[in-house]
């Protein structure tokens, strides 16, 4: 039984990329700037976005524009993998800014609750309402072996159906994410080779 | 060519922990048993203003166990809890640390101390990771997972599916955080901690204390590595809410459903389970939704404790660090109590276990829920050296 990869979509160097074609391009260098002209032009209608951390921003709008442009329903079982670098730094010093200063003290809850990388999990999943299997992995780059070995796991396991792998990584200004769906029904190949030549 | 991985047992033995309560397992139980909670009432203003209840390793008991090692450093007090946590799994198993030997780092926050002391690069989950693993010489990658509060637990269940599909023979499970400021203030942000040690399940809970702790399991699917105290992993799952990112469900969908599943592969029924490690943070909403999940999942009648009471709530590390107790709850055949519990205050019955009951225990499920909408449940049961 193998599994193979259906679309995938990238967010990268200003440019949005779905199967090879650029959706999108914005030159816009600020992080934020650019991932709200992105959110507002595949119009993705989720209010929530602009109350996200940047992690849970970029993975919310690359989930959506990759799931939004498939062919066919979402499996009520799709697991969520999500991987990436820096974690949930930028949320991570926003709240580490408001507790420095005894004299200046006003961590808020607000910022508090995006201070784990697998809030990103949660948005996609009430999103779509997935009530499903995720999990948040740290590698310092984008691991294609790992990520291959545990999305046929998840899937030869009966845990799950089809599985939306990602990595979504975003430190300030500096941003690089891609994501891709698999299951038994994927038409190209899932090997960890396809893969880096898909991220690079 | 389809291949029926479900049929390759998986066994977690070997558990260690460290916690202000002891720096091995025998020396936590022991505490346990005469009551002596890891949780006490702090004066740090480092930490915060005013005193407060939290589970903090003293300094000078990590650097004396930390010195009995060989490693050069420098490390991170998270990283020398890490490394003393596993001193007995590198004795007992660097023979098989080979390709086919991974390690699961699993943390909420790892060492997010680094940013009071604008240590950025040690903030990075990978960092330490591979610090770890490096001093202790393991050949692969190491894989980190941050999955909030179900971390630990999680781990296990990630480190049986590898096995399973045969991308390793073994895995070391480790898990660990700490008390920070960061959190405590966030959680104090919420105005969710409690002013004395938290009391799980109770009529009179007013939410969690923190603590801190390491924890650590071998799993494995070679039984000749396996002691008599070893367990098998029978079922697991992990299903989120999809109701909300910091609070749980109402219902206790996402939990209901990862027991269901995980005693569906267990291939066993509700009465089967003898005991109940559960989460229990004593928030409001948390032990509500739990007794949700418990009484829908025919699991009303099962002895069940939180670990909270007594650790407080140790984030990423809770779930492992619970696991390795209870099992050696187990080995002893005795149901650990659930320390802080009084009048019951959940609105749907639970079997609270008060105080130390001795009963015949061969399956235990261990379950956690965290923000994100997370939960994990698994099984375990006693592995029999005849199997």
């Amino acid at each position: 039984m193998n599994n193979g990869i259906h679309h995938y979509c990238r967010i990268s160097n200003g440019q949005v990329i779905l199967d090879d074609k650029v959706l999108f391009t914005n030159e816009e260098k600020n992080f934020d700037g650019f991932i709200k002209s992105v959110y507002k032009h595949f119009e993705i209608d989720y209010p929530k976005f602009y109350k996200m951390d940047p992690l849970c921003k970029l993975s919310i709008v690359i989930a959506s524009i990759l799931l939004d442009n498939s062919e066919g329903a979402i499996e009520d079982d799709m697991a969520l993998l999500l991987s990436n670098k820096s974690s949930c730094i930028d949320v991570d010093l926003k709240h580490q800014s408001t507790i420095e200063d005894k004299d200046d003290y006003y961590p808020s809850p607000a910022n508090f609750v995006y201070t784990l990388p697998n809030i990103a999990l949660g948005e996609i999943s009430i999103k779509y309402k997935l009530r499903s299997e995720n999990s948040f992995f740290i590698f310092e780059d984008f691991n294609p072996e790992f990520m291959v070995d545990y999305a046929n796991s998840l899937i030869h396991l009966n845990k799950a159906s089809s599985v939306l792998c990602a990595w979504v990584e975003v430190n300030k200004d500096n941003y690089n994410a891609f994501v891709y769906k698999v299951s038994p029904n994927g038409k190209t190949e899932h090997s960890k080779e396809h893969l880096k030549t898909l991220i690079e | 060519m389809d291949q029926d991985f479900s049929n390759i047992s998986v066994y977690a033995t070997s558990g260690n922990c460290l916690s202000p309560a002891g720096s091995n397992v025998s020396e936590n139980l022991v505490a346990i048993d005469k009551g002596n909670l890891a949780i006490e009432k702090h004066s740090n203003s480092d930490l915060s203003e005013s005193p407060f209840y939290g589970a903090i390793i003293s300094e000078t008991v990590i650097e004396k166990e930390f010195s009995k090692l060989n490693y050069e450093g420098p490390f991170s007090k998270l990283e020398k809890m890490i490394l003393i946590v596993l001193n007995g799994i590198v004795t007992k198993y660097s023979h098989v640390f080979s390709k086919r030997c991974g390690i699961i780092f699993s943390t909420t926050k790892g060492n997010i101390d680094a940013l009071d002391n604008a240590e950025i690069e040690n903030y990075y989950l990978h960092n330490t990771a591979s610090k770890i693993s490096k001093a202790m010489d393991i050949k692969t990658q190491p894989i980190v997972l941050s999955n909030a509060c179900v971390s630990g637990i999680m781990a296990v269940s990630v480190a049986k599916r590898l096995i399973q599909t045969d991308k390793y023979d073994h895995i070391v499970v480790v898990g660990a955080d700490l008390f920070s400021k960061f959190v405590f203030s966030g959680f104090q942000s919420f105005q969710a901690v409690s002013p004395k040690p938290c009391k799980p399940y109770s009529k009179n809970r007013d939410g969690i204390t923190l603590g801190e702790a390491a924890a650590a399991m071998f799993v494995t699917k070679d039984k000749s590595l396996l002691t008599s105290n070893s367990y098998k992993i029978t079922g697991e799952s992990s299903i989120n809410d999809a109701n909300h990112i910091s609070g749980p469900s109402r219902t206790g969908e996402g939990l209901f459903q990862s027991v269901q599943k995980a005693i569906k592969e267990a291939g066993v029924k509700p009465k089967d389970i003898d005991m109940i490690s559960s989460h229990g943070t004593a928030t409001n909403y948390n032990d509500e939704m739990e007794a949700q999940a418990f009484s829908r999942a025919d699991l009303a009648q099962t002895p069940l404790f939180s670990l909270k009471g007594f650790f407080g709530h140790t984030l990423g590390a809770a779930g492992l660090l619970e696991t390795v107790i209870s099992l050696a709850s187990a080995d002893e055949n005795k149901i650990p109590p659930s320390f802080g519990f009084d009048e019951m205050g959940v609105t749907l019955p639970l079997n609270i276990s008060a105080q130390t009951q001795s009963k015949s225990i061969h399956t235990v499920l261990k379950t956690a829920s965290g923000f994100g909408g997370s939960n994990t449940a698994v099984i375990f049961q006693k592995f029999n050296t005849n199997e």
